[in-house]
């Protein structure tokens, strides 16, 4: 079972709760209240970056038979549909701009280039997801239905097949979240899914008809007798923006470490154990500016978690003041390479897709789901983990804990390998 | 659906729809340009070329009194400048990366053929944009107007005998409306009674002069309350002995339109009286709440300062859109289109033009949410 008591599992009594809740608000209120013109330009500096690419890209690809006009018009066009969903689309969407009160930088106003409306893609995330984040059973992006992600999840036959679903689903990542989307929004309207004439349906339809056509019809068609270079042009920017997406979800979401809960823990939480919930539910990415801005700051999930309507480009700022309080709580915070991120995601993906007999360890004790009861062998519980360790003076919690838990474990398994010596 | 307004169907909303051919362009260019419009790659080369929301360009500020000043704008495109006299625009004005939203009146005649139009603005105190507006804001700056609005105009043609009581920076409007009769060579006959504290602060001291002095139909009267003491409507029966008759245009502070509209009720000729409220509402911080209204549902509601709007909506059967409940989704956002709110987080203050989470914002007095 994943974590049914996150006072227990994060070693950390109601009060260091509601104190790390306290300075997470100082965190967020230190932000709104610096956001200003600085702010405000580098938003706008995004947006005429991003189509600045978009409008050079297309115009590059109309001399796309000639193959260096084909890369070059190919990479800018990526890069400008992964600026688009990323950086742009998908924080304007969370209100991180929203402040500034300009209607074109607005939640409430913007359309993302990818084939999901944003009305969907809002409702299925920045509510259920933000809000539910991690908890099995009510947060869809767990697995996003089609993967088990949890050993909380009941296996089946069907899951043998994880590592194609997982393939197919990282090349058609927009249609995936889009569909994904389109199922929440019924659900939430109360819509017969075999109605095929749905409100949520037409507006699907309409964006598809939209965005299938821009890319794959039109500008082929615009370009004349190079419309089939500008088609696989097209083609490929989608994939590859596809493909970065989905790279930079998982990677924020599935590395061991980024912890999931039962509805249990939801039922009875604060809004401090709200806050903790997400920052052991989420997982960052090592990247500096660069690899940053492309991740849309998804490099920063933690913070984003904790702050999903503050602007973007202060998570950086955050991220130390995150990862002091992690320091301070001793508590974990999980982060690092890119490479490193998605292979244990990759793992989890692979080792899941088998029934239950064939893994060694627990829902309670594995390194992609644990709960409290993954210390009931090391014993470590508050009440002793509070304690201050004597040599240095810092404060034992769910860190120390989980060194020790995995020390105990390196040595059971030495002493298991070398029975001889123990004899 | 016709061919023609499926073509333009992108384009429908854009702030310039009344010029078909225009929108028959950017309809078809939206195809390619989608999820967006042709105009929002336009701007990025010169802000004004967007139509998808009106703007301007502050071309001029010109002094005009110690503490006010006037904002020539030169509007994008859509801009209506078929506009009647005495009518007010909303206009947005960034200060610190962030849009504030006012209403000034016009003072501008119609004026299609220098495209331009101008505003006047007086320094409030405590006035923290009108502040900036007069001292602070370079030329240059783009700024973002909302249409011409507002019945407190000049018909046309107009009456034949006209009454403007005006007062302090109430007199915007009723500029508009002479500068309109001026530049038209037609001006009727016409009593203006108008009251400012002292001789400087008295706005276009200098056009009222000229525009007596060219139109021997017009009658000025400036009072300086300050040396000359406060103009009593009493005193109406000298200046202007026929005022019953006229039809009357008043602007000013609240206690004299008060007055006013009184005096002109008890003479049963209210008919013919016109005012314009500049009721500059404050957010009342008291944690009273307010009646909320909302806009489009035709319901209102009376709630406290500690009840969010969203329950409060929901209380009076409306039905508003919601998620998280607690401030991080913004599922729940809609347009505050007058009055005031409070963000219950951190006690920041909304005003009119924004869009609020209502699921964490109270009622800061009166307010109306376009839901
Ligand atoms: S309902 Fe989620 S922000 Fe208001």
């Amino acid at each position: 079972m994943a974590i049914t008591d996150i006072n227990e599992f994060a070693h950390l009594t109601d009060n260091d709760i509601e104190a790390l809740g306290r300075e997470l608000d100082e965190i967020r209120r230190d932000v709104e209240e610096s956001r200003g013109h600085r702010d405000a330009r580098y938003i706008r500096r995004v947006i005429r970056l991003q189509r600045s690419l978009e409008l050079g890209g297309r115009a590059v690809l109309f001399g796309s038979r000639r193959r260096p006009a084909w890369v070059a018009g190919t990479a800018m066009l990526s890069l400008a549909k992964i600026i688009e969903n990323m950086e742009l689309g998908h924080n304007v969407m969370h209100g991180q701009w929203d402040w500034m009160n300009d209607p074109e930088i607005h939640s409430t106003t913007w359309e993302w280039d990818q084939t999901g409306p944003s009305e969907h893609w809002k409702r299925a995330h920045n509510y259920s997801h933000h809000t539910y984040t991690n908890i099995v059973g009510m947060d869809d992006d767990v697995g996003f239905g089609i993967l088990r992600m949890t050993r909380d999840e009941k296996w089946r036959p069907i899951n043998l097949l994880q590592p194609v679903a997982n393939v197919i689903l990282a090349a058609g990542f927009e249609w995936g979240i889009a569909l994904h989307d389109l199922k929440a929004q019924k659900v939430l309207e109360g819509v017969d899914p075999m109605q095929w004439n749905s409100a949520p349906n037409k507006e699907f339809a309409i964006k598809i008809a939209r965005q299938v056509g821009k890319d794959f019809v039109l500008f082929p068609a615009l370009t004349g007798r190079a419309w089939k270079h500008t088609l696989t042009a097209n083609a490929t920017a989608n994939l590859v923006r596809n493909l970065w997406a989905y790279a930079v979800i998982f990677c924020g979401h599935f590395p061991d470490g980024a912890e999931k809960f039962t509805a249990e823990q939801f039922e009875t939480e604060t809004r401090a154990q709200w806050y903790l919930r997400q920052m052991l539910g989420s997982a960052n990415i090592d990247a500096g500016p660069v690899m940053g801005f492309l991740t849309g700051n998804l490099s920063y999930q933690i913070e984003h978690h904790l702050f999903p309507d503050l602007p973007s480009n202060r998570y950086p700022e955050m991220a130390v003041r995150v990862r002091a309080l992690c320091d301070k709580y001793d508590l974990p915070y999980t982060t690092g390479p890119l490479s490193r991120q998605y292979l244990l995601a990759l793992r989890t993906i692979h080792k899941l897709a088998l029934p239950d007999r064939l893994l060694k360890r627990t829902s309670h004790d594995a390194p992609e789901t644990s709960s409290e009861r993954k210390f009931d062998a090391t014993g470590s519980r508050i009440g002793e983990a509070l304690r201050v360790d004597p040599d240095t003076g810092r404060r034992r919690g769910l860190l120390s804990a989980l060194r020790a838990h995995a020390d105990a474990r390196v040595q059971r398994r030495r002493a298991g390998r070398r029975p001889a010596e123990v004899i | 659906m016709g061919l023609k307004s499926w073509i333009e169907a992108p384009a429908a909303r854009v702030a310039g729809s009344n010029r078909s051919v225009a929108n028959l362009v950017r309809g078809a260019v939206t195809r390619l340009t989608t999820p967006l419009l042709p105009d929002d790659y336009l701007h990025l080369v010169n802000p004004l070329w967007s139509a998808r929301e009106l703007r301007g360009r502050i071309v001029e500020v010109r002094p005009e009194t110690a503490d006010s000043a006037t904002l020539v704008i030169k509007p994008g495109w859509g801009f209506d400048f078929d506009y009647q006299p005495g009518q007010y625009i909303g206009i947005g004005i960034p200060v610190e990366g962030r849009w504030h939203w006012r209403s000034y009146s016009l003072t501008s005649a119609p004026n299609v053929d220098h495209r331009l139009i101008s505003i006047t603005v007086k320094a409030m105190p405590e006035g923290f944009l009108s502040s900036h507006l007069v001292t602070g804001v370079p030329s240059g700056t783009v700024v973002r107007l909302a249409a011409p609005t507002g019945n407190f105009a000049l018909p046309e043609p107009p009456p034949e005998k006209i009454l403007f009581l005006t007062a302090g920076s109430g007199i915007t409007p009723v500029m508009s409306m002479l500068r309109t009769m001026d530049r038209r060579g037609d001006l009727p006959d016409v009593v203006h009674v108008h009251s400012a504290p002292t001789e400087d602060a008295v706005m276009f001291a200098d056009e009222l002069e000229r525009l007596s002095a060219a139109h021997p139909s017009l009658r000025c009267h400036v009072r300086h309350t300050r040396s000359q003491g406060k103009f009593e409507l009493a005193s109406l029966d000298e200046v202007c002995p026929d005022w019953r008759e006229r039809q009357t245009w008043a602007c000013g502070p609240l206690a004299m339109l008060d007055e006013i509209e009184q005096t002109w009720e008890r003479e049963g000729i209210a008919p013919r009286l016109h005012l314009e409220r500049f009721a500059v509402s404050r957010a009342d911080l008291s944690g009273a709440g307010g009646t909320v209204t909302f806009g489009r549902a035709g319901k209102a509601v009376e709630a406290d300062g500690a009840t969010t709007l969203l329950e409060a909506g929901e209380k009076a059967g409306v039905l508003m859109p919601f998620g998280c409940r607690m401030g991080i989704c913004q599922t729940c956002v809609v347009p505050l289109a007058s009055g005031h709110a409070v963000d219950l987080r951190n006690g920041k203050e909304h005003s009119e033009g924004e869009r609020i989470q209502t699921c964490i914002s109270a009622a800061a007095g009166d307010c109306t949410l376009d839901v």
